[in-house]
């Protein structure tokens, strides 16, 4: 039996006096710290530095040469200006949208996917192959596709003598627009993830389920979707996470127009920093810092606290 | 049993419309784009190209700004690789460590690595630094940016994977004399191998795909990656759509290829967290 060979790693404890240190112990020299090192040099360079060094500069009004203290005068005109407010509310509604959306149809797609369909293969594929393309390649494209004159959409809706609104160009929509965009290009990873988890759970409960006569929606209700309770906070966490921060699709598409009806946080960062205010852009910067840990830090301790326990 | 068999063919075959007019129309609407002429592409119909040029466009967007997309192709590649090598590495040393070494540090380092995970970049404080090292706009300073923005992910992929190795492993190899180096490097390294294709995979997709990064931190036209001339030509060429879709076709070709080739990598690497949590 392998055990043996074991035996002696076991009791620690039990021999204290002798030579002190079982062989597990003495492994731990074999585990050398040093490794840490090249990573965290890296990361405290090109990571924590400049995140510490926002908190300062967030407070400036900065050069990137020289800075000048102001105070809060970045924040105030941050909450006061109803173009950056609007992208700090849109921000919001940006990432809760997709993220929603993300949860409920790619929870949906995975329960038809796991389940007895044609074609599995090739659904799979399709619906998670625009996770792997270029953001902006799939910003050229709906750009062209819901272009307000001559996109197909619009030409679709024509022949159907329905309204064709202007997808990008209407202050009311483009926020809308980018967010399915974005839910097109994200769901399959969504799906992916939860078809992950249903394929987790032992088939038995499905089959004793099935065996006391429950029907498929009391089998989804109280099997299925209780016990995919960790890909739903994996999909929940990925998802914000990436919503909250968001930039590339938006600057593709409208750049965070027309006017500023579909900024967010993100891209007033990268718009101040093109302006040349460095200050205030890394103002933006702190807030979208605070936002972004306000929400996911206790989001995501509740939504692990069940799985800690088991 | 039959009638239940019908309901599958019936909800598979509407699945199979509606996935086909959701994501494949779009699909062949930029190749449809590629293949027409300026003058028939900038209409952006959904219709058939009154003229086929498919080569020539392709040769015409090889060609453009002499050869940018060459030079760019070049650029994506280098801080691809670059980049995804330094996270492998790192990342297994660290993940590696983690997970085998009990130690008072770990907590830390673990919050760390979460942190890594959800904390937005501050930009302009990077730039500030990248110039303060004179990295800004060099290739090598975009390198060591990305692979610090991957690192975490790694971090926690390897860590996972690492405690699937008995230990019982490690104790043998150092019966038989095996330093901390040969331990790691001889040992452990090569059976990381399922979890390491799965970073590489990913990763390179991650970076290879990045706007925003290159955007930043490496500007400049000689320094331009692909996702930059994309964004770049669809600011200059409003005339040229067929070039521009082209080009989207062309820079779609290397995760096309990864997702063929690694698919099940890839979908490994994407539901780590899903059972465990």
């Amino acid at each position: 039996m392998a055990t043996t060979n074991l035996a002696p790693t076991l009791p620690v404890g039990a021999t204290s006096g002798g030579k002190g240190t079982g062989p597990r112990k003495k492994m731990k020299s074999f585990y050398p710290s040093w490794f840490f090192i090249p990573a965290v040099v890296m990361y405290v360079v090109f990571f924590a530095i400049p995140t510490f060094a926002s908190f300062y500069f967030s407070l400036t009004r900065w050069s990137l040469f020289d800075s000048q203290f102001i105070g809060l005068g970045n924040f105030v005109q941050f909450f006061q200006d109803p173009q950056l407010w609007n992208g700090f509310i849109h921000t919001f509604e940006y990432g809760f949208a997709t993220s929603a959306a993300k949860v409920v149809l790619g929870f949906a797609l995975a329960v038809i996917l796991t389940g007895p369909i044609l074609a599995r293969g090739y659904l799979r594929a399709i619906i998670f192959f625009p996770v792997l393309i270029s953001t902006i390649g799939v910003g050229i494209m709906f750009k062209s596709l819901l272009d307000p004159f001559h996109g197909m959409v619009n030409a679709v809706l024509g022949f159907l003598h329905l309204p064709q609104p202007g997808w990008f160009t209407d202050p009311a929509l483009a926020l809308g627009t980018i967010a399915a965009v974005d839910i097109w290009k994200g769901v399959g990873i969504a799906t992916l993830i939860f078809m992950a988890g249903i394929v987790a759970i032992p088939n038995e409960y499905f089959e004793a389920a099935r065996m006391d006569g429950a029907s498929s929606w009391a089998i989804l209700r109280t099997i299925t979707i209780p016990l995919s309770r960790p890909a739903m906070a994996t999909v929940i966490i990925l998802s914000l996470i990436g919503g909250l921060r968001s930039f590339d699709l938006i600057w593709a598409t409208t750049g965070g127009g027309p006017g500023f009806t579909s900024d967010v946080i993100a891209s007033v960062i990268y718009k101040q920093y093109q302006a040349g205010f460095y200050g205030l852009s890394t103002a933006g910067n702190v807030v979208l810092f605070v936002v972004v840990t306000a929400i996911m830090v206790p989001l995501s301790s509740f939504l692990n606290r069940k799985t800690v326990e088991l | 049993m039959k009638r239940a068999r019908t309901i599958a063919w019936i909800k598979g075959l509407v699945a199979i419309v509606v996935t086909a007019v959701v994501f494949l129309v779009p699909f062949a609407f930029v190749l449809l784009q590629a293949a027409k002429t300026p003058d028939d592409a900038s209409n952006l119909t959904f219709s058939w190209p009154t003229h086929w040029q498919f080569f020539q466009n392709l040769r015409d967007v090889l060609a453009t700004n002499d050869g940018l997309i060459w030079r760019a192709f070049a650029n994506s590649a280098i801080l691809t690789v670059g980049s995804v090598t330094i996270m492998v590495i790192l990342a297994a040393m660290v993940g590696y460590v983690l997970q085998r070494k009990a130690s008072r540090l770990n907590p830390v380092i673990n919050f760390f690595v979460l942190a890594g995970l959800i904390v937005p970049p501050a930009v302009v404080p990077t730039i500030w630094l990248l110039q303060g090292v004179g990295l800004f706009k060099t290739m090598f300073g975009m390198i060591l940016v990305e692979a610090t923005f991957g690192l975490s992910f790694c971090i926690l992929l390897f860590r996972a994977f690492v405690g699937t190795i008995p230990r019982e492993l490690d104790e043998a190899a150092v019966l038989d004399g095996a330093g901390p180096i040969r331990l790691f490097f001889r040992v452990i390294l090569p059976l990381l191998r399922p979890v390491i294709v799965t970073v590489i995979v990913v990763q390179a997709v991650a970076v290879f795909n990045d706007f925003a990064g290159p955007l930043y931190f490496l500007p400049g036209d000689e320094n331009a990656t692909v996702q930059l001339t994309l964004y770049q030509f669809q600011g200059q060429n409003l005339s040229f759509y067929n070039l521009l879709f082209m080009d989207i076709l062309l820079i779609t070709i290397p995760p096309l290829v990864a997702y063929i080739f690694f698919n099940r990598q890839i979908v490994a690497g994407l539901t780590s967290g899903a059972v465990k949590g």
